[in-house]
């Protein structure tokens, strides 16, 4: 530091080389660092632990590569209730939904939590509650309205409405708080009712947001709802873990690359939306 | 400009049969008809274009709202989930109590059941930050080989781009479900699980913030005669490592979030647990489960927030 001073106080301008002397030197906050990040390795590690492949690891590897590259075509284009087009377009349904209900119900949250608008204490207890949501894994909420509904995709859909609520939220509220506020002012001036002022002031600068954290959340809800099946809740994962239990590897195969082409497909197509609602 | 129509035709074109397909795929004969007549008809309305003359005399055309064709083949495609999934309200309105239930059972949870979480609640922890550092890790060379600026052989990036997205889509439960049939039951494989899911969500964060950095410098070292390594460890990893660490904590934010279910296919963690309570309908339990799970989530949430604000 004392070095440092010293040249900054030469008054004339200072050499490449006395720059780079002067360079900050933060040799103990990065050493600092690399020991925690060392300090939590060895002690996630401890844990952790390869023991080996399981009794049939190796077989069911092969197994398992052999059905991804020779996927059971007949079940690909089969369209009956067991094929993959069926279950794809009802695992697609309950996302559609899912996050169709899930942005609706999201918008009043969302005003609620929004401290620019109301009270401090109540946004604090919605957001709270936007927090318990999300925390909550979407796995456990589905196996709680399974309870209620059956297991069933209805179970699925219901689930991702609640599930989605907490990142739709999030989101919409950065949404809110971003909202310039002078152009209310200036409506206001022109002399636009309160009708007017929502409708031209508000709703373009929050509308594009909105529909883009829908679509984002759609892509993660299509993801979601393929592993929701899972546990019985709809969609092409219970037909999915039913084979992989049953090592039916060439079936496990074309339900896999269903999933990813129909993965992908949405990515792309929820991309180029997104940046077009960015642009304008 | 009449490309520029002949695009917005085709889009036109392609959402009304979307609607259709959509129509016809999940209903009854009438409405499938009426719906269909429906979409046709906004379709049609949409083509309309209003022609306006100025006070100068040009006449100008507005191209027709698509605002209400978007409407009716939102309603088509809704319409059709809800048939394809059975949407059914009574249900909800029949038995919906049943749910609020168990949700107030969850928010009493049974504390005696504590000392049984700490164990799988530490595991979940050592597994995502194993995990998280290990996917990250090998997240960066393959993000540096994926990013067009950087590397110039397209076949490389192209390859490496595919392989990355067929890796992010994979649900983390299945790879999860794979490990665990691979590796036996336990943490091993729910760090696998992990690792995988990390590496796909990091490099592509990654490769696409490489892409936006500033390349002068990298250019500027190369013509002082430094190799490609030594160019880019010196002008872009500055520049990177900010982001890559920031992308890191994040990972590791969602990857907790992520592990607590893994247990569910026998990969280690808590997820057993819940599975295990919610197999009992032991619900105050699965509060317990849900609360220390909650706590740890948002302390985590919190510090890496913390950090990711001093990185940037």
């Amino acid at each position: 530091m004392a070095k440092k001073q010293n040249l900054l106080n030469t008054g004339r301008p200072l050499t490449v080389d006395e720059v780079y002397e002067a360079r900050p030197r933060l040799w103990w906050v990065y050493t600092l660092i690399i020991l925690i990040v060392c300090a939590l390795l060895g002690w996630s590690g401890s844990t952790v632990r390869f023991t080996g492949f399981a009794s049939k690891g190796v077989t069911i590897a092969q197994g398992i590569g052999n059905g991804l590259l020779h996927p059971d075509t007949s079940l690909l284009f089969n369209l009956t209730e067991e094929g993959v087009p069926y279950q794809l377009l009802q695992t697609m349904a309950i996302a559609v939904l899912g996050t169709l209900i899930g942005g609706l119900l999201a918008v009043p949250f969302s005003f609620l939590a929004c401290d620019k608008i109301v009270p401090k204490p109540i946004a604090f207890v919605f957001s709270i509650f936007i927090l318990l949501i999300r925390t909550i894994p979407s796995l456990v909420w589905a196996l709680v309205w399974i309870r209620v509904t059956g297991p069933n995709a209805f179970c699925g859909v219901v689930t991702q409405s609640i599930c989605s609520i907490g990142m739709i939220c999030k989101m919409y509220i950065t949404a809110i708080e971003d909202i310039d506020t002078r152009i209310l002012e200036s409506l206001d001036a022109s002399g636009c009712t309160g009708f007017q002022k929502v409708r031209y002031g508000i709703l373009p600068q929050i509308i594009p947001n909105f529909i883009s954290t829908i679509i984002y959340r759609f892509d993660i809800n299509m993801k979601d709802a393929t592993t929701l099946g899972i546990v019985g809740a709809g969609g092409i994962g219970a037909a999915l873990i039913q084979c992989i239990t049953s090592s039916r590897w060439s079936m496990v195969g074309s339900y896999l690359f269903g999933m990813v082409l129909l993965m992908i497909v949405v990515e792309l197509f929820s991309t180029q939306i997104r940046t077009k609602l960015a642009r304008g | 400009m009449k490309q520029q129509s002949r695009s917005s035709l085709l889009t036109l074109v392609l959402l009304t049969l979307f609607g259709i397909i959509c129509v016809l795929l999940s209903m009854d004969r009438v409405s499938a008809v009426i719906f269909t007549l429906l979409t046709i008809a906004a379709a049609l309305l949409s083509l309309r274009t209003h022609t306006y003359t100025l006070s100068n005399g040009k006449q100008i055309t507005q191209p027709g709202s698509r605002t209400l064709l978007i409407a009716i083949v939102l309603v088509d495609v809704v319409l059709a989930s809800g048939r394809l999934t059975g949407f059914d309200l009574s249900i909800i309105a029949k038995r919906g109590n049943q749910f609020f239930v168990i949700l107030g059972k969850i928010f009493h949870p049974d504390f005696g059941y504590f000392e049984k979480v700490v164990n799988p609640l530490l595991d979940t922890i050592k597994m995502s930050i194993l995990g998280s550092f290990i996917g990250a890790t090998l997240a960066l060379p393959i993000s540096v080989l994926a990013s067009t600026n950087i590397d110039k052989s397209k076949g490389i990036v192209w390859f490496l781009r595919i392989l990355l997205m067929v890796v992010r889509t994979l649900p983390t439960l299945v790879i999860a479900k794979f490990a665990a049939l691979i590796f036996g039951l336990g943490t091993f494989a729910g760090t696998v699980a992990i690792i995988v899911f990390t590496f796909g969500v990091v490099s592509k964060m990654m490769y696409e913030s490489i892409e936006t950095i500033d390349m002068g410098a990298f250019e500027a070292v190369e013509s002082f005669g430094g190799t490609k390594f030594q160019s880019f460890w010196a002008a872009c990893m500055p520049q990177i490592l900010p982001t890559y660490l920031s992308y890191c904590l994040y990972a590791l934010e969602m990857n907790i979030r992520a592990a607590a279910i893994l247990g569910y296919v026998g990969a280690g963690g808590i997820g057993l647990l819940m599975d295990e309570r919610i197999g009992w309908r032991d619900y105050n339990g699965l509060g317990m489960v849900l609360l220390a799970l909650f706590v740890v989530v948002v302390l985590i949430e919190q510090l890496s927030q913390y950090l990711r604000r001093k990185l940037s």
